[in-house]
């Protein structure tokens, strides 16, 4: 998997949404919340996925609609947040 | 005067929410429960619950893990609670566990302090008359989840002090919660209305009228509501609804409270809703 490659974030994001709503063609800057389609809750699971999924840890300052409103926000969020994460797990590994 | 350090008895599903409620408003909570295991259950509840506040709740603070675990205090020992100024409690909806923690609570807590009865049915007159100071004791009956639900019924016993009622609107002044006052008589308001709601949902269900999804679409978006009845149901817990429907019936003897027979046999094969990961619905990210 390719943090760096929005379109496959997007797609990933956009399959897991999709499991918890039923909706044709969602646009990636469609706000997820302000149409109604999906509640609070979901925002709880699609936090916990994205920590389960991309291997980082989303702190309190980051836990903020803006970053979850949308397929592109949700996509640019993980990227910052890899580019945040990578660095420190190479230091890691060597 | 402003409250600093609140108990809350029962950490279960509302138990937990007042404690994560106290702690996104400053207020110190000692949480007390059965044991060490409820309490990891409650811990668990709680941070996550704490965590994901600032995602609804405009201007809720960003407590990291650590900042929100040193505004409680977990025990099992009542005895614990000597230090708080206001008590909370939420144990099961059953007087023969209540009760003799009203007894021990009026013994061991300064005669100053208010107890605050978090029941969905049993009358708070009974509960005042446990205790030696019937005016201190109040009904409060939190909805969940308890810190987005900005409005809480609360019921005055018949011995309930205006002192009382005082101390609690300062509590919920510092929770940013309304109080709407109402009279004591089993189920008050709230739940006398809505448990036969959901009850004879589950009965349409049994009878095989429609399917889960379709009774709570009818009142979803037919009537506007927020949630169906099964929904709600699963929310608050089917053992827990089948209890306070219980109670009701032994209250006043009106067959319209007689608990359905499918709710009983779900909660006897472990399926309480939300809380146990099935209900009505299945529920595969719960805590359970």
């Amino acid at each position: 998997m390719n943090t760096n490659d929005p379109n496959q974030v997007k797609e990933i994001v956009r399959n897991f949404i999709n499991q918890s709503i039923n909706i044709d063609a969602l646009g990636d800057d469609e706000n997820l919340f302000e149409t109604g389609l999906i509640n609070s809750l979901f925002a709880v699971q699609l936090t916990t996925f994205l920590e389960r999924k991309f291997g980082f840890e989303i702190s309190p300052e980051d836990l903020d609609i803006q970053n979850l409103k949308s397929i592109n926000a949700t996509a640019a969020f993980v990227a910052r947040k890899s580019a945040a994460t990578a660095p420190q797990m190479a230091g890691k590994k060597g | 005067m402003n409250f600093k350090t609140v108990g809350v008895i029962g950490a279960g599903t509302i138990g937990s929410g007042v404690v994560a409620d106290l702690v996104l408003h400053g207020i110190h909570a000692v949480a007390v429960d059965l044991s060490q295991q409820s309490l990891e259950r409650a811990r668990a509840v709680i941070l996550k619950t704490v965590r994901f506040a600032p995602l609804f709740i405009k201007g809720a603070p960003k407590l990291s893990r650590d900042e929100a675990l040193a505004r409680i205090t977990f025990t099992t020992r009542l005895g614990d609670l000597c230090g708080c100024e206001f008590i909370v409690e939420n144990v099961t909806e059953d007087w023969t566990v209540k009760k003799p923690i009203y007894e021990r609570l009026d013994r061991i807590m300064p005669a100053t302090v208010c107890f605050g009865a978090n029941t969905s049915c049993i009358s708070i007159t009974r509960i005042g008359s446990a205790t030696r100071r019937p005016d201190k004791v109040i009904g409060m009956h939190f909805m969940n989840p308890v810190h987005m639900m900005p409005t809480v019924e609360v019921i005055r016993g018949e011995l309930t002090s205006a002192e009382t009622l005082a101390a609690l609107n300062q509590l919920f002044a510092q929770l940013k919660k309304d109080a709407i006052v109402v009279g004591d008589l089993p189920g008050f308001v709230s739940n006398r209305i809505s448990h036969v709601f959901m009850n004879e949902a589950a009965f349409v269900f049994q009878d095989g009228l429609a399917t889960a999804t379709q009774i709570d679409a009818i009142f979803k978006k037919c009537f506007g509501h927020k949630m169906g009845p099964l929904e709600t149901a699963d929310l608050i817990g089917l053992d827990t609804v089948m209890r306070s429907l219980d109670v009701l019936y032994d209250s006043f003897h009106d067959p319209k409270f007689r608990c359905c027979p499918l709710l009983r046999k779900m909660v006897d094969t472990g399926l309480c809703g939300r809380k146990s990961g099935r209900g009505f619905y299945a529920y595969p990210d719960s805590e359970s």
